[in-house]
């Protein structure tokens, strides 16, 4: 990859008791910012959640100055934002916003250009910048270069919107609901690319979302906002989920949450249950010798290469002769250790052998996985049984409150009870 | 019905008022976009002098040309500024609300991106609001040129020096000639015509932006 990754990361951000407050609370105020204290490592992406007027996009405005704060400090790299000069301090950070602001009377070559003209950079530089970030965010600059943001989709206008932002390599980036503009599945692949992309940028990113499920996804961190500005946690996205602060975050976090955590989780942090395998041409009694040293009631059949052909109950393995392909009755889901847990979970649901077969990129076999398996494990990163009444609670209040403006009053921190 | 012996006789005369009549025209115009541009970027951003601006500019244009050119002559006389003080002010009730719609044209999210990028004050009117201005401004100036083009006849009444093709209308009155007056009324609406094309084109020129997609938008994300 040339271009951006060998240039700056990341910077890391503080907001030391940050506040603002209105004078009005008039319609259209934003809503206000009350001692918000938190620290960004460099090359993090933290994830500003809550409901409308909790503040998060006031939060993320105070970073670039677009609105000041009435108290507290914001660092950038250590350095306090507001000793400097509020337009330097701007072109040094990245901005996206949901409805993009490309300029319509300006050509796509010429928005993503914008902050190194700002610069004085020279216009050849200019353009060979705006190409390499085209290129990099998927749109071929051969093609999209010379056109206006009309002539674009939706997700197109996002994705150039994100080129712009990256164009000088501002060591930190705001992203203002930077996906809510587009449908569901265009959503869900800018948000992977951005995650890809992330990888190689290593970038501070401060992402604002009113989506608990984005926040999740997209977060190294997440801070649960509330109304007047609160922080109600601050945390990465498994602890929120495994251990909620409060009860409104465990509200708002949802009933799901449970499921929500197993979409964290990869199979690769299992340890993979080791399958009994026999190939083709094994001596059938021997293979039955050894299945049945096993509790699990099935051999597993492979070929030469160690790939799965399909299951044999152990009670239907010959006493005599060799094992041949046509013994194998029902196959399982190939599962590769990149999968989240949720969807292995979900692709063990279907099959007849509720075991999926853990398979490495040559097709091996490396192992099992049960559903008791996942069970297991999220048992063990749940924290303790107090949380068991907090989803109980959370489900009825979900049913009743849907997160009305009852969210408004403080939500009083959960006792443990008593085992 | 048309004298066209008195016409050819007269075809340097046409000419000469033609080229007067585009003079006193743009000369209107140009000064009324200058006063409504500078009006409107202070009335862009001051609220209570936009709506003082607008409503004066409003009942400016209430009172008849006629009294108006006439209210002057005994402060100005018979001159030039008799005739482009009317014109001018009559092309600021249009020129300034287009002008000032103009400069609040751009969208605020496209305002909010150029300041979170870290423009200044100046060069986000520059680069960004005058050029998403052009369409409507020029939509004034287009407006603006046709209705001066027809206001320059009645200059005529101020004397021979001014008027345009104007002179040849009122002359014509006084004379019961209507070749005359066809001489000079024609070419006006064929000018006010022409001016109104001519500004077509020059949105088409300045704006690519905002005509319609040459190439069809394409689904993919």
């Amino acid at each position: 990859m040339n271009g951006p990754a060998k240039h700056a990361t990341g910077a890391t951000v503080d907001f030391d008791r940050v506040s603002k407050q209105y004078d009005t609370r008039a319609r259209g105020t934003p809503g206000a910012v009350n001692d918000l204290s938190f620290h960004v490592p460099a090359g993090k992406i933290c994830v500003l959640v809550g409901p409308s007027g909790c503040g998060k996009t006031t939060s993320l405005k105070m970073v670039n100055r677009l609105i000041e704060p009435t108290g507290g400090r914001i660092l950038l790299d250590g350095v306090d934002t507001a000793g400097r000069d509020v337009t330097e301090l701007r072109r040094g950070i990245g901005y996206v916003i949901q409805q993009v602001g490309l300029f319509p009377h300006q050509t796509i070559g010429q928005n993503v250009a914008t902050v190194p003209r700002l610069l004085g950079w020279p216009a050849a530089r200019q353009r060979e910048r705006a190409e390499e970030l085209l290129t990099l965010v998927g749109l071929d600059p051969a093609r999209y270069r010379d056109r206006y943001p009309r002539q674009l989709s939706g997700g197109e206008r996002q994705r150039v919107g994100v080129a712009r932002a990256l164009a000088a390599d501002p060591p930190v980036m705001l992203m203002d609901e930077p996906f809510g503009a587009v449908d569901p599945i265009v959503r869900e692949r800018l948000q992977n690319e951005f995650l890809r992309l992330q990888e190689e940028l290593a970038k501070t990113i401060l992402f604002v979302t009113h989506d608990i499920d984005e926040a999740i996804k997209m977060g190294d961190l997440v801070a649960v906002m509330q109304l007047g500005g609160h922080l109600e946690q601050f945390a990465p996205p498994a602890e929120i989920l495994a251990t909620p602060a409060s009860e409104f975050v465990a509200r708002f976090v949802g009933a799901d949450r449970g499921l929500k955590r197993l979409s964290l989780s990869r199979v690769s942090d299992l340890e993979l249950r080791p399958a009994v395998t026999a190939r083709v041409g094994d001596a059938s009694v021997e293979a039955r010798r050894r299945s049945a040293t096993d509790p699990f009631p099935y051999l597993l059949l492979v070929d030469e290469g160690r790939r799965p052909i399909g299951w044999i109950a152990d009670d239907e393995i010959p006493t005599e002769g060799r094992l041949t392909e046509r013994m194998a009755e029902s196959m399982s889901p190939l599962i590769n250790r990149r999968t989240t847990l949720k969807d292995a979970l979900s692709m063990l649901l279907d099959a007849d052998v509720q075991a999926g077969i853990v398979v490495d990129r040559t097709g091996a076999v490396l192992g099992l996985v049960t559903a008791d398996m996942i069970a297991e494990r999220m048992r063990e990163t749940a924290g303790d049984a107090r949380f068991a009444a907090v989803d109980l609670e959370a489900i009825e209040l979900a049913e009743s409150t849907a997160m009305r403006a009852t969210a408004a009053t403080p939500a009083e921190p959960i006792e443990p009870a008593p085992t | 019905m048309i004298d066209w012996g008195w016409v050819a006789d007269h075809l340097d005369k046409v000419a000469f008022r033609t080229v007067q009549h585009l003079y006193l025209a743009a000369l209107a115009v140009a000064v009324g976009f200058a006063i409504s541009f500078v009006l409107g970027v202070i009335a862009v951003r001051w609220r209570p002098f936009n709506l003082a601006a607008t409503a004066i500019a409003g009942l400016v244009f209430t009172i008849p040309s006629l009294a108006l050119f006439a209210a002057l002559v005994p402060i100005t006389g018979l001159s030039i500024l008799t005739a482009e003080v009317p014109l001018v002010l009559y092309t600021l009730v249009i020129l300034l609300r287009n002008v000032v719609a103009g400069l609040q044209a751009a969208p605020p999210d496209v305002r909010e991106a150029a300041d979170g990028m870290g423009f200044r004050a100046a060069g986000r009117l520059w680069s960004v609001e005058l050029p998403l201005a052009l369409p409507l401004m020029i939509a004034g100036l287009r407006i603006a040129t046709v209705s001066t083009i027809g206001l320059v006849t009645i200059t005529a009444v101020l004397g021979q020096a001014l008027g345009g093709l104007g002179f040849f209308i009122y002359e014509g009155m006084n004379r019961y000639f209507a070749t005359e007056i066809l001489v000079g009324a024609i070419p006006t609406i064929l000018l006010s015509l022409l001016a109104d094309r001519a500004f077509v084109w020059l949105q088409a020129r300045v704006t690519p932006w905002a005509q319609r997609s040459r190439l069809p938008a394409e689904a993919t994300a």
